[in-house]
């Protein structure tokens, strides 16, 4: 039995490209990746935004109605209810002027974790704690 | 040796990452080592057979070949080809089809992973 911490690091705002995307849907495989491991082996992701990653994460977002596509509050918001560690750096976002309460939560559908907001040295902790570090 | 999974997210055509990730597989696998390779986002149309080599443009088809017929494993993300356009029956033969997990099982078993980042 094994488990594997691996840091998902954003960089990039959400909908300029498609990476920044991938980072979170990646993420969210790790609630099936077992059926291709040994019994008792995991993956653990963190998922973090950083810099201008922390931009395109807010709720209310209409991205069905405009791009027909789902949006990153609901891949958001299905993280949390699969308990998926999720942090946003705290400096990046005071630096754009975002609050943290514009951030999304999912408490209403039955999660129990939400989106941490928290200092960059939290973020380097957690890369230097992981055995990979992906930078998307 | 060790066992090393690259993560490859850029185009084949457009910029020289992809070019790069490739040849790194191939100096991998030339020291001894297992090489998995993850395609996503753009990269997942390099699997896309009949590629004509123009010499103004990169080209994957000759590589992808070449590296697994030394037993790289080789994975494009199913979701990104169907969206794109791009059916199995329409691939390089022996590239593995399935979707994110393949990825993260083989990040499960690497020493090392080099994720190559998209647009």
């Amino acid at each position: 039995m094994a488990d594997v911490k691996c840091a998902f690091i954003v960089q990039r705002p959400q909908y300029k490209g498609e990476t920044s995307r991938l980072a979170i849907t990646h993420a969210l495989a790790y609630q099936t990746v077992e059926i291709l491991l040994e019994d008792g082996d995991t993956v653990t992701p963190t998922l973090c935004f950083i810099g201008d990653g922390v931009l395109g994460l807010t709720k209310g977002q209409k991205a069905m109605e405009t791009y027909g596509i789902t949006s990153t509050e609901t891949h958001l918001k299905n993280c949390m209810l699969v308990d998926l560690h999720i942090l946003v750096c705290k400096e990046d976002l005071e630096r754009f002027g975002i609050s943290p309460d514009a951030l999304p939560d999912a408490s209403e559908m039955g999660a129990e974790v939400s989106i941490n907001v928290v200092p960059y040295s939290e973020i380097q902790k957690v890369m230097e704690e992981a055995k990979h570090v992906l930078f998307f | 040796m060790g066992v090393l999974t690259i993560g490859v997210f850029p185009g084949l055509v457009g910029n020289m990452a992809y070019d790069f990730a490739l040849k790194l597989a191939d100096a991998a696998v030339k020291k001894g080592h297992k090489v998995n390779i993850w395609f996503s986002g753009n990269a997942v149309a390099s699997v896309k057979a009949n590629q004509k080599h123009l010499k103004d443009y990169s080209t994957g088809e000759q590589y992808l070949k070449s590296l697994l017929e030394r037993g790289v494993e080789i994975c494009t993300c199913e979701a990104c080809n169907l969206a794109r356009g791009i059916h199995r029956q329409d691939a390089i033969e022996g590239v593995q089809w399935n979707a994110m997990h393949w990825y993260l099982a083989k990040i499960f078993e690497a020493d090392r992973v080099l994720h190559i980042g998209g647009e």
